[in-house]
């Protein structure tokens, strides 16, 4: 039983399956609106979030499948204290598929541990959330043109931000990749993300904290939101917030096919000015999330090889 | 040096940190094992100054490698007929299981006790092990 609840769960030759699948649904929906009609995705959601919810239930809904689940643990057994392992057990027997969304890292690894059905970690407080980076590569190989040979800038809280650890860990198996890390300095990447991935692999990078200095390189500018709360002190807060708020002024020295990337929500680090840019891919990459889930279902469900 | 006698067959757990023998020995729970158990502390030791070892005479089930996680400088000395067999040190363990124990409150294991804590070896040469619900590094050395 393939279950997704790492990233690095799979191998770049199944990333890359998934993206291609994704690409043909995109290209052909109608195609796949009955793939999974008689099959049902059980969404559990501990803690709340519309999005990446509603975008595993579009998805499930664009292949005629139909959907169930609890939005929060509050409406689930678990606030009667019933265990993952038990919770897991029963939705088996209403389910064909599982994305479970916990606020404790693991619970996802604890549930296809006992499942029989395929479980997918649609996030697990700050540790993973697979499915936003098969959405961002989906984005940046459809966008890009490629994953190979890109230099991506990743900017704002990179020590906070698991989309950002995630990303660099499956960019990092394509060859000619580079990453500019653009940070405060007390917002750096972890060090065992540096050591244990990037100085162990080899892997080109520099940490830098000017943005508009490093503007030119880049092919694909990934932003994340400086947390107020990740702050000692508020002077530190004030001083940076505003560094990384990108607006047209920063983008005068982009490439024009760079693409700028953001996992959502945003606050105001990306000015409103600048949506209408060609190169805001952000709302896109919301839509490109619920083509990479549909084509992730299909391939956990072992429909991949029966398309029409 | 106290002289202790040899042992007819079974094993010298060697060169463990100068005051972490009865640790081991809890940890191993000799305790409730039947075999002759001997507990030497504070010997000399060129290579460590002092050290401490264990001497089970008989058969012991448990997986004695498992020990590196609490003290990679332990050495294992296998006895057979009055004869060391084979001398080894202790090889660090892919997995562990409920040997360390993860404190990551954000970590699964927080909230449901009745998990086992499972620790995988990530960087061999750094001994650095990781909690396999929440990735969490194991910090603390020893016991």
């Amino acid at each position: 039983m393939r279950h997704l609840i790492n990233p690095m769960d799979l191998s770049t030759e199944e990333v890359n399956n998934i993206l291609a699948l994704a690409k043909k649904i995109m290209a052909n929906p109608e195609k796949y609106a009955h793939v999974c009609e008689g099959k049902k995705l059980a969404t559990l959601f501990y803690e709340p979030s519309t999005r990446t919810r509603l975008s595993f239930e579009a998805a499930m809904l664009n292949l005629g499948g139909k959907t169930l689940g609890f939005h929060s643990a509050d409406s689930s057994s678990a606030s009667k204290g019933e265990s993952v392992a038990d919770t897991i057990r029963i939705i088996n027997c209403y389910a064909d598929i599982v994305a479970m969304r916990h606020p404790k890292e693991g619970a996802p690894l604890v549930a296809s541990k006992y499942s029989r059905i395929p479980v997918i970690n649609a996030g697990d407080g700050g540790h993973m959330h697979p499915t936003q980076t098969l959405t961002d590569l989906l984005t940046m190989s459809e966008l890009n043109g490629r994953l190979e040979n890109l230099t991506i800038g990743f900017c704002g809280d990179l020590k906070f931000g698991r989309t950002v650890h995630s990303l660099i860990n499956a960019m990092v198996r394509y060859p000619g990749v580079k990453f500019v890390l653009i940070s405060p300095e007390e917002l750096k990447i972890p060090a065992y993300l540096r050591e244990e991935t990037l100085d162990a692999k080899g892997i080109p990078y520099k940490e830098v904290s000017n943005l508009e200095a490093v503007m030119p390189e880049l092919d694909v500018l990934y932003m994340t939101r400086v947390q107020k709360e990740r702050f000692f002190n508020e002077e530190d807060y004030i001083r940076l917030k505003d560094t990384f708020i990108l607006d047209k002024k920063k983008l005068e020295n982009a490439k024009q096919d760079m693409y700028i990337l953001h996992p959502l929500p945003r606050v105001n680090e990306i000015a409103v000015e600048v949506d209408d840019d060609p190169r805001a891919a952000y709302f896109r990459q919301a839509q490109f999330g619920v083509y990479a889930r549909m084509a992730l279902i299909i391939t956990l469900l072992g429909l991949a090889d029966k398309e029409v | 040096m106290l002289n202790i006698g040899g042992l007819k067959q079974g094993v010298v757990i060697d060169h463990i940190a100068a005051g972490q023998g009865m640790a081991i020995y809890e940890y191993l729970e000799l305790g409730k094992i039947d075999s002759c158990v001997a507990i030497i502390k504070n010997a000399s030791s060129n290579k460590m100054g002092r050290k401490d070892i264990i001497k089970i005479e008989g058969p012991i089930t448990v997986d004695l490698d498992t020990l590196a996680v609490l003290d990679p400088d332990i050495t294992l000395n296998f006895i057979e007929n009055d004869a060391i067999v084979a001398k080894r040190k202790v090889n660090l363990p892919e997995t562990v299981t409920n040997i360390l124990k993860c404190k990551n409150p954000r970590c699964i294991t927080s909230i449901e006790q009745e998990l086992p804590h499972v620790f995988k070896l990530t960087v061999p040469e750094k001994r650095i092990y990781r909690c396999v619900y929440c990735d969490q590094k194991y910090k603390e050395a020893g016991l």
